[in-house]
């Protein structure tokens, strides 16, 4: 089977190292993946509160593209399996798949709008989070026996965000979340205890009401500094931008230093796996965490 | 298809019932009867109000008699529901019960279909089956099985306890096997009991006394059932006594060997204190146990272990009852019926990680609770908590495992109600601030409620909202160091976050991991949670789909301690009916040999799960012990020559029955 | 045996054998708990799923009827010990011939209903009638009376051409 990587805009813009840790790791675990040709944005911001018919089309010309691609009608794989890191993305698509199956009158008109431009979709696309997918398809016990560097003393708080698991609870309970706790503590890291790790990082919020954002954003900062957390690590674009460009906003706003290395899971997984800092995009970040170089050196 | 038959020529009867407008409304019933009217054989069609009733069957013994009917179909309710009523009328009008036949055109078609016509055509295909099985329905007679008067009660608590004592007095004898080394269950364990706050101890003592010293019981704990085979009337049941490595006639409780033992303070986990304190590897599990006698348990005994040991024990008792060389023993009883009072278990409150048990240190769960306020407890009855402070404000979340869909759905029925008598014993003992958050109050039952209110003014806080989580996040100063409950208060409409020190979790209750195991051996149907299924859930109970078994307590579901007393009470005089009689009439369904067409094949004789079918070497052929077949028909369907066929299931009739069924172009 | 009702557009006719412990209970129980489903089926009671002769089921078929379906208690919890491991192996062997005889897969089920099951009686029903609906009837007794008179024309085909070599 070979997976369908959906990026989205944010992947190709300010979440690029999430983009390049992603494809690094998948390359060096050789999970075989290709991107999904002539993508389009997934509908995820505003399309969805102006017109849901609409927004369901745009997020379904995805899904469609990916079906014929996999070569679905013709005698290609029968599944479909695209992976949206971009959490947003995520559950767009998931919600379009999900509404399209349930409702036949949206399905119908969001298929005939697809038909005009020479597509067709038959519900067989599944869309996975990466996180699910390393989790639950390649496993654990195989990521571990690619580990080259053992993140040994590293203290990590996972932060899953508001929209991998919730509402649809995939692949993880949504009130008490542990894939990336699991997978933190088999990369040779400490997971941390942290019970902020659904909550709202206040995203959506800094654009509009800046301050309620920045208080969100600082419970989080301050709780993990507070327990030791030596980084976060996030599955969501929209997440480690905010959680990392404001941290000097937040300490004038509180006279308090937050320096919080704010990473992509997959960069943690990535240095685990002993790929060069620069493959993974660590250079881009404008928190440095001071060990990756000792880390380096330490095998 | 003939029309004489058995008794002379065929002449039915056929009844529809209206049932009010339970069937009423839903089938055309005069126009059912109007069809069956016209079906040969058919004499009579009628409709009536209320079959059932007595002047419904009324009206059928008179027609057996004024029209010279000898075969009678009445449609109506479910045959497990009124099919011996209408057999009783039928055999009071002088002719045999089992020319009788019932449809069911209720449960079967009224009540579960919304299309009126589709419904009548129904009722009218069901009915016509009936019509031509009946041509082919003879005369039977019910078999008697005589009643062994002895019971077995499985399970020493409470309900157990009962049961035991109520057959017991009535002068019959009592097999009372526990799985524990002691008798009394989850209630020995508990401090004061709801309402009335009787002290759990003081009013459950007693009776476990009672029960060591009636000589109509006899007591076997630390024991399991193992097998049990035979049927109503005439189990036989294996029973698995484990070894406690003491004489048990010998050992006279003194428990000097405890004190004896190499370990000089307890190591292993107490069961009866549920881990609250620690155990000697040989331990009485608490100072009333019944019987008073210890336990050595092999996991942790050094002697038994590794079979070497200083055996200071051994050298203090002087009775000279310890015994390392016991082994597992197997004793077979007979018995006639049984008693199934094996209870419940409560929920792990670690499979809902976000109330922090098993994590925060002084997230406790309600039994540990019950124990920590017990003056016979871990702390004597001090309410201190693990981190050794006595807590200030304490929060009891209800509902935990249950009237949720992601653990239990079900109503566990007593959390409500112990924990509003916990908040009171907690706020007595240690003067804390208690607050309970609850979805809803419920405190049915006598005196429930009155208690309920007494505890609020006393004033403890009751906030409904179902809580989020307990975290040791804290986002005030003040918050520091404690456990936050996060909750929406729904009265006020606002989320809070109320800072405590400690949280007891109102834990549901489950079925036995393990229940299973014990319904199997009874052949007990369970309900979809897993609880024991009783025959009716209204009118039988405590009765089970096996005649002979009953069931009592918290194996049927959740209950409190006064109705599992009374459900105990209502399985003893079940029973106790069942072996005043005598004997039982069982349904003569049994499978019989045409000895002409066996050809003495004997694919039949491996099938049979009971072993009834021999196999007659001189004449080569086989032959079906009538006693001893239940009446499934498994060998009727595989008999290569058609030579077995089944009482009241014949083949005649079934293929009847299907041509009936499928008849449908008189509609 | 062509309907001849009211509202006569085809419907599926199904057969149920229902054990009395465990299957003929849950459709009490979904009696009782008005769980509305389809009106299609008709059931005969029995002891026990192993009660089930093949012939029975083929029976059914050749009555007329669309479908047919056992139901019996889980595997375990047979109130005769084992009847139902008797019937599922049946089972398997009369879906083979079955399809061996042309009758689709569908149109013969094998469900195991616990007495406390009534929603699963509702679930089942509805499914296997949607099922039929989809493969239309199956028609044997027509069928028979069609293959009849295609017998008796082969017969009277056969007998013809004797006059004709007369002829020749």
């Amino acid at each position: 089977m070979k997976y369908i990587y959906y990026p989205g805009c944010s992947l190709k813009s300010t979440g690029r190292p999430y983009e390049e840790s992603l494809l690094a790791v998948f390359k060096e675990l050789q999970i075989p993946m290709e991107e999904l040709h002539d993508w389009n944005c997934c509908g995820a911001t505003s399309y969805m509160s102006v017109d849901e018919l609409k927004a369901f089309g745009l997020a379904a010309r995805n899904l469609a593209l990916a079906e014929s691609q996999n070569g679905i009608n013709g005698n290609g794989d029968p599944d479909v399996h695209i992976v949206a890191p971009c959490s947003a993305c995520y559950l767009v698509l998931i919600k379009t798949e999900r509404y399209l199956k349930e409702y036949k009158n949206e399905r119908k008109a969001v298929i005939k709008g697809l038909k005009t431009i020479g597509l067709d979709y038959n519900g067989k696309a599944v869309i996975r989070h990466p996180v699910d997918v390393l989790f639950n398809d390649i496993g654990l016990e195989s990521i571990a026996k690619h580990i080259k560097k053992p993140l040994k003393g590293i203290k990590v708080a996972s932060y899953y965000g508001c929209q991998m698991i919730r509402p649809f609870e995939l692949f993880d309970p949504v009130h008490y979340p542990v894939t990336l706790d699991l997978l933190v503590d088999k990369l040779g890291a400490t997971p941390l205890d942290w019970p902020l790790k659904t909550r709202c990082c206040g995203g959506s919020l800094t654009g509009t009401l800046h301050e309620a954002g920045m208080r969100l954003n600082y419970r989080l900062l301050s709780e993990a500094k507070k327990r030791g957390a030596d980084m976060i690590i996030t599955t969501c674009p929209l997440c480690q931008f905010n959680l990392e460009c404001y941290q000097d906003r937040i300490s004038s706003y509180t006279g308090k230093k937050i320096e919080m290395p704010i990473l992509y899971f997959t960069q943690l997984v990535g240095l685990a796996l002993g790929i060069p800092e620069k493959k993974l995009g660590i250079h881009r970040s404008f928190i440095r965490f001071p060990n990756f170089q000792a880390l380096e050196m330490e095998v | 298809m003939t029309s004489t038959k058995q008794n002379g020529e065929v002449r039915i009867g056929y009844f529809v019932c209206h049932c009010g407008h339970n069937i009423g409304a839903t089938i055309d019933v005069l126009k059912v009867a109007d069809v069956i009217k016209n079906l040969p054989g058919v004499v009579i069609s009628r409709e009536y109000k209320y079959m059932c009733s007595d002047p419904g069957q009324e009206m059928i013994q008179e027609d057996i008699k004024e029209h010279n009917l000898n075969r009678i179909v009445v449609a109506a309710c479910s045959p497990l529901l009124h099919e011996n009523t209408f057999r009783r009328a039928t055999e009071k009008a002088g002719i045999n019960q089992y020319y009788f036949h019932m449809v069911n055109i209720r449960e079967n078609a009224s009540w579960v279909h919304v299309d009126k016509a589709e419904a009548t055509r129904k009722a009218i295909d069901l009915s016509r089956a009936a019509i031509q099985r009946v041509f082919f329905h003879q005369a039977l007679e019910k078999k008697q099985v005589s009643i062994n008067p002895n019971v077995l009660v499985v399970g020493g608590g409470i309900s157990g306890i009962h049961a035991a004592l109520t057959l017991a007095k009535a002068g019959k004898k009592v097999y009372l096997v526990e799985r524990d080394p002691t008798i009394g269950g989850l209630m020995a364990k508990f401090d004061k009991t709801f309402p009335t706050l009787d002290c759990a101890a003081c009013i459950l003592t007693p009776k476990m006394t009672e029960v060591k010293n009636h000589p109509n019981i006899e007591l076997m704990t630390y024991s399991e059932v193992e097998k049990v085979s035979g049927f109503v009337g005439q189990y036989k049941a294996t029973i698995k006594r484990k070894p406690r490595y003491i004489k048990e006639d010998v050992c006279v409780g003194c428990l000097d060997c405890i004190d004896a033992c190499i370990y000089k303070d307890g190591k292993y986990y107490d069961e009866f204190n549920v881990g609250l304190s620690k155990r000697k590897p040989v331990y009485i599990p608490f100072p009333q146990a019944t019987p008073q006698l210890v336990v050595f348990d092999p996991e942790a005994c050094v002697r038994l272990k590794r079979g070497k040991c200083k055996e200071t024990c051994v050298e203090k008792c002087d009775r000279d009852a310890i015994d390392f060389d016991q082994k597992e023993k197997f004793e077979e009883i007979e018995i006639g019926s049984v008693i199934v009072a094996t209870g419940f278990q409560i929920f792990d409150a670690k499979k809902i990680p976000y109330y922090g048990y098993g994590k925060y240190q002084n997230v406790y769960n309600a039994l540990e609770i019950e124990r920590l306020v017990n003056s016979s407890g871990p702390t004597g009855g001090q309410v201190v908590m693990r981190n050794g402070e006595v807590p200030k404000k304490i929060g009891i979340i209800h509902c935990v495992g249950s009237r949720d869909e992601k653990t239990n759905i079900w109503c566990s029925r007593v959390c409500c109600t112990y924990s509003v008598k916990l908040a009171h014993l907690l706020k007595e003992l240690s003067g804390a601030d208690v607050y309970n958050f609850y979805i809803d109050m419920r405190t049915p039952g006598k005196g429930q409620e009155e208690f309920y209110n007494q505890v609020m003014r006393e004033g403890v806080h009751f906030i409904r909202g179902r809580v989020a989580e307990v975290t040791d996040w804290a986002a005030e100063k003040e918050e520091q160091g404690k456990l936050i409950i996060r909750v929406e208060d729904t009265l006020i409409g606002v989320v809070r976050r109320i800072p405590v020190d400690m949280v007891v979790l109102g834990v549901g209750v489950e079925p036995h991991s393990d229940a299973d195991k014990i319904r199997r051996l009874f052949n007990i149907s369970c309900s979809t949670e897993g609880f024991y299924l009783e025959k009716h859930p209204k009118l039988a109970p405590f009765d089970t789909a096996s005649d002979g078994v009953y069931i009592a307590g918290g194996c049927q579901g959740p209950k409190d301690i006064t109705d599992a007393v009374a459900q105990a009470g209502a399985a003893a005089a079940e029973a106790l009916a069942l072996i005043d009689k005598g004997f039982i009439e069982m349904e003569p369904n049994t499978a019989f040999i045409s000895e002409d067409n066996c050809s003495g094949c004997k694919s039949c004789i491996p099938l049979c799960p009971y072993t009834a079918i021999s196999f007659d070497e001189e004449v080569f052929k086989a032959k079906i012990n009538e006693v001893l077949c239940k009446g499934c028909g498994t060998c009727v369907a595989a008999c290569p020559s058609a030579a077995i066929d089944q009482n009241l299931f014949t083949n005649d009739q079934i293929y009847n029955e299907i041509d009936g069924l499928l008849k449908y172009e008189i509609v | 045996m062509e309907l001849k009702s009211q509202n006569d557009t085809w419907k599926p006719r199904i057969v149920a054998f229902f054990c009395n412990w465990c299957t003929y209970t849950a459709a009490d129980l979904a009696g009782v708990s008005r769980i509305k489903h389809e009106p299609n089926v008709r059931v005969i009671r029995v002891m026990c799923s192993g009660r089930v002769d093949p012939q029975f089921v083929i029976d059914a078929f050749v009555k007329g009827a669309d479908g047919v379906l056992i139901g019996g208690c889980h595997i375990g919890d047979c109130h005769y010990i084992d009847g139902n491991h008797k019937t599922i192996r049946r089972f398997a062997m009369l879906k083979r011939i079955l399809k061996d005889m042309g009758i689709e897969d569908e149109r013969f089920r094998l469900e195991w209903i616990s007495a406390s099951e009534g929603e699963k009686v509702k679930t089942v029903t509805n499914d296997m009638v949607e099922k039929l609906e989809k493969l239309g009837p199956l028609g044997l007794p027509k069928k028979f009376i069609a293959w009849d008179e295609e017998m008796n024309h082969l017969e009277l085909e056969i007998s013809k051409p004797k006059e004709e070599i007369e002829h020749v």
